[in-house]
């Protein structure tokens, strides 16, 4: 009796091991893509709207910075069928033959993107990517903490905030802040200037008190750090939370980023990834999307709405007036051997 | 030395369990607060359970890790005892290089293991056409709980008296039959005892899971994980809360049992002693 | 059917699943990453000393700690009735079940700036202190995480240590400190060696530890080597090679732990 029953036991399970292996590695079950994006960059609803207009499964998944995303990607094995990596990322993407071309007859809304942000140098036929946000990046800082008003990039290597500083936890943005504080092109290839901003960075280290991404909500916040560079419609998220928060885009200038969605080599399901796409192109979702993030679509119907209902304040965070846009640089491609020493440099400096 | 610890000894248990309890006892105050600090009292609320049960990415994660360690763990037990059962057979010129190479999965590094796992699921993976997902996952954790199973029969197969097998295929068995009457009873606890251990190794696993299941399944600590690299939300506190209940109830249950079979053993013997 | 022959599967799944794998972060370390065997990545070594360095020396202060901390505690509890000890033995086993990384957040709330630490200090009017994002969090994060694989296997060892021996020790003329320092010391070795090999590797290798209370500030072995795998500095054949030189820097301080506990004779009745 026993044994009948143990032998029971063995059965059932082996059988439920094949079954739950079999049942993911393969395939799903029903029509399902899987999306990676960066976190908070999103209103879920919105993906339940897609799952109830189209009956396509949406896994979502979150990434902390591109180059985490280039890792899991290339490192294989990983299934992704929309990704929404940043402009420099796409441009090493397109390079390095990482990306299908878009079947732009799926994606119809592709009209409401803002010429603004068609193509640009990280995919200049345009045959990649549909730009989704866009944005710049700034300084925050706890003005009950820091009661004078900050202008400059040296607000970060200022000695007087030591321990309360926080920096940028991927290479491009935290070598871009050096690089333009110290009056450089942030797509330099002159290894000096790199090596200089290098150094700077190191010192920076002495007064720092982390490395970060989405950890500077929680640490702006609650004050237990004053100062940080973020980007600039976070800000307003945490002055939600933090009404002593104060922005600033720095005298220096900084970057300008477009954040696109491109798919991947490897994606299973092209055209119901194509139909998400055109989906979050969609004006009345985008609308959805920048209500919760704040930051601006690269929809120019949306963004004209949203603007229209935001204040002065608001609108000089999420939207770059003229001025400051003329300061602001965008991230290029850079070739492999000033990218080797990119993370050479950046793994010495953290470690 | 019957000598017991005196006040001396007794504080110094006391401060150091203090330093065991005093942070789970914090992330359990703070799972009741009304706002999101973790530092701050506010005021009581049951809110964050709520939002907790209603997360889904948590749930799913939890219903994944527990299948996972439900069936790594017995996937392994099974796979396990025979190999135990095997070794043990064997001349000691075999046992011992074949011990040692069960050994390595515990003696790595987790990361170590983990690396080198996803290295060989990713080779495979490209030709052999799979991906990195819950079946990577679930095998991977067979594999590392193998060798605590093996390491957890092995005494009791040592302590097996083999006369008592030799009886019973005097009296007739096959080795089949003497295998489920006489050895399986005997190595029993260090069967339930593999079980549990593959069970709970599996439950707390991060490192190897971060690295082998591929970037759409979560289990539960690479949930968590990924949210202390965000919004820290007391929603994790109340995770924790019930978690640590879970374990205390299950500790209890295991302690009143082990009692219990231990009134059994006394009984045993004193009737055999009479 | 002979019962050896049960292991015969199992040794197919070891040469797939245990061999293999090591195989293959060897033939990846050796590998640039186009492909081509190199010796690059092992000559780029030099440039992670410091990190080995620091790995090394945190996990042997943790390791230090849990000794000095957990040894009283496992002699302690070897003296206490045996229902005591029962109660004792599952109140250290507890937080052991509780989930890793959750023990480990739990810390970040009394370590930070603002945590429940700074907070009491403030309130008493003495000056806070930093410890967060520093190798000291690390370092308490790291002991009270492995605390409990210290005491046990010291304990096990030092609570079956027949009473006959005590007596016998004490007739011959002995007082409390030379029955420890004869005769419970070194039976316990075995079991501090048994300690130091569970508490020491992992420390070693962590990097939840150090992300969560490092604050990206601490980078020892974990970290650089997922940066190289899922992180921001993509390269696993590097990664590889700092993989093989960790593991193999263990395996060579695990043969030496060890022979220095094979030294000592381990006396039983």
């Amino acid at each position: 009796m026993k044994k009948k029953i143990l032998s029971a036991v063995l059965l059932c399970t082996i059988l439920l091991a094949l079954l739950a292996g079999c049942a993911d590695s393969s395939g799903e079950p029903e029509d399902t893509i899987f999306v990676h994006n960066w976190g908070y960059f999103i209103d879920r609803d919105v993906l339940r709207i897609f799952e109830e207009e189209y009956g396509i499964r949406v896994n979502y998944q979150e990434f902390v910075n591109n180059e985490t995303l280039y890792s899991a990607l290339n490192l294989g094995g990983m299934r992704a069928d929309v990704i929404i990596p940043s402009d420099y990322m796409i441009a090493r993407m397109i390079d390095e033959d990482m990306l299908y071309e878009l079947n732009f007859d799926n994606i119809p809304n592709y009209a409401l993107i803002d010429p603004r942000f068609r193509g640009l140098d990280f995919d200049p036929d345009n045959r990649f990517s549909v730009a989704y946000k866009v944005g710049t990046v700034g300084l925050i800082y706890n003005s009950a903490m820091i009661p004078y008003e900050i202008t400059s990039w040296s607000a970060l290597f200022d000695e007087r905030f030591a321990g309360q500083i926080l920096m940028f936890d991927n290479p491009r943005d935290a070598f871009a802040i050096a690089l333009k504080y110290l009056g450089y092109d942030i797509n330099t290839t002159n290894e000096d200037e790199i090596y200089r901003a290098f150094e700077l960075l190191v010192e920076q280290r002495g007064i720092l008190q982390a490395y970060v991404m989405d950890q500077i909500f929680d640490k702006l916040e609650s004050g237990e750090a004053w100062i940080g560079p973020y980007y600039a419609p976070d800000f307003l998220t945490m002055h939600g939370n933090n009404p002593d928060l104060r922005f600033v885009r720095p005298v220096e200038g900084t970057n300008f980023f477009v954040d696109a969605m491109v798919i991947p080599r490897g994606a299973e399901n092209r055209t119901a990834a194509e139909k998400f796409i055109n989906f979050m192109s969609r004006t009345d979702i985008a609308l959805m999307n920048m209500s919760w993030s704040y930051y601006a679509s690269a929809n120019y119907e949306a963004a004209a709405i949203f603007a229209a209902e935001l204040s002065p304040m608001e609108r000089e965070v999420v939207f770059v007036g003229d001025e400051d846009y003329a300061k602001t640089e965008v991230f290029l491609h850079l070739p492999p051997h000033i990218l080797e020493l990119y993370d050479r440099l950046w793994v010495q400096l953290r470690g | 030395m019957n000598k017991k610890p005196g006040i001396l000894g007794r504080s110094y248990t006391a401060l150091i369990l203090l330093f065991l309890y005093a942070p789970i006892a914090i992330l359990i105050i703070f799972s009741f607060n009304s706002t999101r600090s973790r530092t701050v009292w506010t005021g009581f609320t049951l809110d964050w359970y709520r939002s907790l049960f209603a997360n889904s990415s948590i749930m799913d994660a939890l219903y994944t890790s527990l299948i996972v360690a439900l069936i790594s763990a017995v996937v392994a037990t099974i796979i396990g005892t025979f190999a135990a059962i095997g070794f043990h057979n064997m001349r000691s010129k075999w046992r011992t290089p074949l011990t040692h190479i069960n050994n390595i999965p515990m003696m790595n590094a987790d990361i170590a293991t983990a690396v080198s796992l996803s290295l060989l699921f990713i080779t495979l993976g490209s030709v052999l056409r799979f991906r990195l997902g819950f079946g990577t996952l679930l095998l991977a954790h067979i594999i590392f709980n193998i060798p605590y199973v093996v390491l957890s029969i092995t005494p009791k197969l040592r302590q097996l008296d083999n006369n008592l097998v030799d009886a019973a295929c005097d009296l007739g068995c096959t080795w089949m039959k003497a295998f489920w009457k006489v050895i399986v009873p005997e190595i029993r606890p260090g069967i339930v005892n593999g079980l549990i251990i593959a069970f709970t190794l599996s439950i707390d696993d991060f490192v190897i899971s971060y690295f082998t299941a591929g970037g759409n399944i979560m289990t539960l600590p690479m949930q968590i994980f990924s949210m202390t690299r965000r919004r820290v939300s007391p929603e994790i506190n109340a995770l924790s809360t019930i978690l640590f209940l879970s374990v205390l109830v299950l500790l209890i249950i295991i302690n009143i049992r082990g009692a219990r079979q231990e009134e059994k053993q006394k009984k045993r013997q004193a009737a055999l002693n009479k | 059917m002979k019962p050896k022959y049960f292991a015969i599967p199992y040794v197919v799944w070891m040469a797939i699943f245990v061999v293999a794998p090591i195989i293959f972060v060897i033939v990846f370390a050796f590998t640039t990453p186009d492909g081509y065997p190199t010796l690059q990545n092992f000559a780029a070594m030099g440039r992670f000393t410091n990190i080995f360095i620091r790995s090394f020396w945190l996990a042997f202060v943790a390791t230090a700690i849990c000794i000095l901390i957990g040894y009283p505690i496992a002699y302690i509890l070897s003296r206490e009735g045996p229902r005591l000890q029962k109660l004792m033995l599952m109140l250290i086993i507890l937080p052991m079940w509780m989930n890793f990384l959750l023990r480990t957040y739990a810390w970040m709330s009394i370590l930070e700036n603002t945590g429940l630490l700074n907070r009491f200090l403030s309130f008493v009017g003495l000056p806070t202190l930093n410890i967060i994002n520093t190798p000291t969090a690390v370092v308490i994060g790291m002991v009270y995480n492995f605390l409990p694989f210290m005491i046990l296997p010291i304990y096990s060892v030092i609570v079956k240590i027949d009473q006959s021996l005590y007596e016998a020790a004490q007739d011959l003329g002995a007082n409390n400190v030379t029955v420890f320092r004869k005769v419970v010391f070194p039976v316990s070795l075995p079991g501090v060696l048994s300690g130091v090999m569970m508490v020491f590797v992992p420390a070693v290798s962590t990097f939840v530890i150090t992300q969560l209370l490092g604050g990206g500030m601490v980078m020892m072995l974990g970290d650089l080597i997922e940066m190289h795998f899922l992180g921001t500095a993509y390269n696993p054949q590097l990664g590889s090679a700092i993989a093989l030189v960790m593991m193999f820097v263990v395996i060579i301080f695990m043969y030496l732990v060890n022979r220095f506990g094979g030294e000592e004779k381990v006396v039983t009745a």
